[in-house]
């Protein structure tokens, strides 16, 4: 209770709560205009951040996490293109309700399945805290080493279909991370005696150009459109009524979110799926799905608003990121020497239950703007992608060119831009080389920091929670072989060549 | 054959156009990478294997060479995907873009924030296409926009424009500070 009032008093500033108003009104914008989404957003906004005290740049980027999910099932439901990636499920039941005169009843259900998830899933982090703190200190380097060693083989594993392309674009991440003067030896690694790289690839440099200038890029070549979403006549509140009918299915999808967001590289989209798979099996009508099911929708906006609080548990008490969103978040706590891990809970316990409230605080403002506001967020989807383009390519030099004002550094990132659209015209994922270059950093330091205390190889596994983590390891492996054999002796894949943006933005 | 066949479809799925080319130049770099690996890190005697500087540059290359192969080997036992090369085209295309990008933050220290927002933001959308007097009127509204946001008010660290230095005393220290 002392820790939840700290963490109170912590909030309770000005400029804290006009962070969280900005970062949650501009995080449900910025996911309601399809083609930009959080990860450019956040990209965008992270150098000009870093001036900001921990808690206003972190609340604000927080803020933006939480909320774009709320504004991207809008053009989901509205016109069948999902906002963010993540909303991807929604737009299958959504739609086909807003082609049958429905579109109030689908956005209003949207929100309050979207509230319910995001509520559920602070509820669990504040009920977890304890237990996260008694936890934590467990994790010394050995574990923390297996511990983000599960997450390279999860994120790898997660991109089913591509996993060889999952591999090597996050072995490319763990490669760019050794570029620069080795910070224990003072050798150069693959600097091709060039001083710009003696200090490395910068990761914010890489992110942008992946995620911001690959999608400006992206948006810049391909045909221009203006979409077109009627506006929703209705009170928004009354999907409430509605979902308390279908709780079970929010609950469990909620449940799903948050377990499969505490583990790294899984996140919302495996959420979603095993939710909506749930949802159809367990539901009386199975055969409405895909047809305009209000459970269907239910499931997928539950799930994925659950997961960002989840998310926030590898990251603040092991210090490791599960997805792209938190791993430049990580980079704020970094700049401010603010480190995550077994110690933030011992020593800033009120800054992790400030981040909890804001959580919370935040939920409550987007859905109290959400009921107001449908209309106009609906206006601000008409904008044309090529314009929209043009903008994404004019913040993105803010993020890049305020880092350090060097022109490097753009050049690094218009290159990664380029890489960027390459893997996003191809269907590649971009997320395995941002976690490869975070995760890549901490088994690097902790694998050098536990080697004094090594003995044998077997002395790597010889503490309970390290052990815990090593069974998971080939648990996870050993099951995913499992798979691949019956996936192969089960079917022929079916053919698919058009674009899919999922994990791109 | 029956055997090519299986392995087909095992590897071959959410392919699309220029696939096999992006393959090949992944796995060519992660070899030409691999093979520089004892000129361009240091082995240091008397210290364990994991310990070494080469170490991690050496495991993300191994790795990156064993799944560029495997993504290879995909590739080309996977059918042909017509317009390989119009998608190769596309992505050099994109270098014009990533050329605007340099430009701009090349004219910023020169010109100043401000006028160098307006002028690309206003040139681009031109270049992309537009022509309504409305979009025109909106990318040089959300230029200054931008600037107000991020360097009035946010005062991120931008670089004052070297033309600033020749405008009249007041203006000059304005347009350095906020703009």
């Amino acid at each position: 209770m002392d820790n939840l009032l700290a963490g109170l008093e912590l909030l309770a500033r000005w400029d804290v709560l006009f962070a969280l108003l900005v970062g949650s009104i501009g995080g449900v914008i910025i996911g309601a205009i399809p083609g930009v989404g959080p990860a450019v957003a956040i990209a965008i906004l992270l150098p000009a951040t870093f001036s900001m005290d921990p808690i206003v740049g972190l609340t604000m980027l927080l803020g933006i996490y939480g909320s774009s999910m709320y504004g991207g099932a809008i053009p989901a439901v509205l016109i069948n293109t999902p906002g963010t990636a993540v909303n991807a499920l929604t737009s299958y039941d959504g739609y086909p309700m807003t082609e049958r005169g429905e579109a109030h009843r689908a956005v209003s259900l949207a929100y309050s399945a979207s509230f319910w998830g995001g509520m559920f899933g602070i509820v669990c982090l504040i009920l977890l805290s304890p237990v996260l703190a008694k936890i934590a200190p467990m994790f010394g380097s050995r574990e923390i080493f297996l511990a983000a060693l599960l997450g390279i083989i999860l994120v790898i594993l997660a991109h089913r279909g591509q996993i060889f392309a999952a591999g090597m674009l996050a072995m490319f991440g763990i490669f760019l991370q050794t570029i620069g003067l080795d910070a224990v030896t003072y050798t150069q690694r693959y600097t091709f005696e060039m001083t710009f790289l003696t200090s490395g690839i910068n990761l914010i440099v890489v992110v942008l150009g992946l995620f911001a200038l690959s999608q400006a890029f992206f948006l810049l070549t391909a045909p221009d459109e203006k979409p077109e979403a009627k506006p929703v006549i209705g009170k928004m509140s009354a999907g409430f009524k509605e979902l308390l009918k279908h709780k079970r299915v929010a609950t469990v999808a909620s449940g799903f979110g948050v377990i499969l967001g505490m583990i790294p590289g899984t996140g919302e989209f495996t959420a979603q799926f095993m939710s909506y798979t749930y949802a159809q099996k367990t539901s009386s009508t199975p055969e409405e799905f895909g047809k305009g099911s209000p459970e269907g929708l239910i499931a997928s906006e539950a799930a994925n608003n659950a997961v960002p609080a989840a998310a926030m548990i590898p990251l603040l008490a092991l210090g490791i990121p599960g997805e792209a969103l938190t791993a430049m978040m990580l980079s704020v706590f970094y700049v401010h020497n603010v480190i995550p891990g077994p110690q933030l809970f011992q020593n800033n316990i009120d800054l992790v239950y400030g981040l909890y409230i804001a959580l919370l605080v935040l939920n409550i403002m987007v859905i109290c703007f959400l009921m107001f506001s449908t209309n106009i967020l609906t206006k601000i989807i008409r904008i044309p992608t090529r314009f929209l383009g043009v903008m994404i390519l004019v913040l993105s030099l803010v993020g890049v060119y305020s880092l350090r004002n060097s022109l490097t550094d753009c050049m690094i990132g218009a290159a990664f831009g380029v890489f960027g659209l390459i893997l996003k015209r191809l269907n590649l994922p971009i997320v395995p080389i941002i976690l490869g270059m975070v995760l890549g950093g901490i088994m690097e330091v902790k694998l050098r920091s536990a080697l004094p205390r090594l003995k044998t190889p077997l002395d790597m596994i010889d503490r309970p929670i390290a052990f815990i983590i090593f069974v998971m390891i080939i648990v996870v492996l050993a099951l995913h072989i499992r798979t691949l054999i019956k996936e192969y002796r089960a079917r022929q894949p079916q053919e698919d060549n058009a674009i899919h943006d999922s994990q791109t933005r | 054959m029956s055997r090519i066949k299986t392995l087909q479809s095992l590897f071959k799925r959410y392919r699309r156009p220029g696939d096999i080319v992006f393959a090949w130049f992944f796995f060519v770099l992660s070899i030409g990478l691999l093979t520089q690996i004892t000129d361009q890190t240091a082995y240091r005697a008397g210290s364990s294997m994991m310990a070494q500087p080469r170490f991690w540059p050496a495991v993300s290359l191994v790795g990156m060479c064993f799944f560029a192969a495997l993504h290879l080997v995909g590739s080309i036992l996977s059918e042909r995907i017509e317009g390989r090369w119009k998608e190769v085209i596309l992505w050099l295309s994109v270098i014009e873009f990533a050329a605007w990008f340099v430009g701009y933050a090349y004219v910023v220290p020169i010109i100043g924030y401000l006028p160098a927002t307006v002028l690309v933001s206003l040139l681009l959308v031109v270049r992309v296409g537009y022509r309504s007097r409305t979009i025109l009127f909106s990318a040089v509204g959300v230029a200054i926009i931008i600037v107000l946001l991020f360097k009035t008010f946010l005062q991120v660290k931008m670089p004052a424009g070297q033309f600033y230095d020749s405008l009249p005393d007041g203006l000059r220290q304005i347009m350095l500070i906020y703009f």
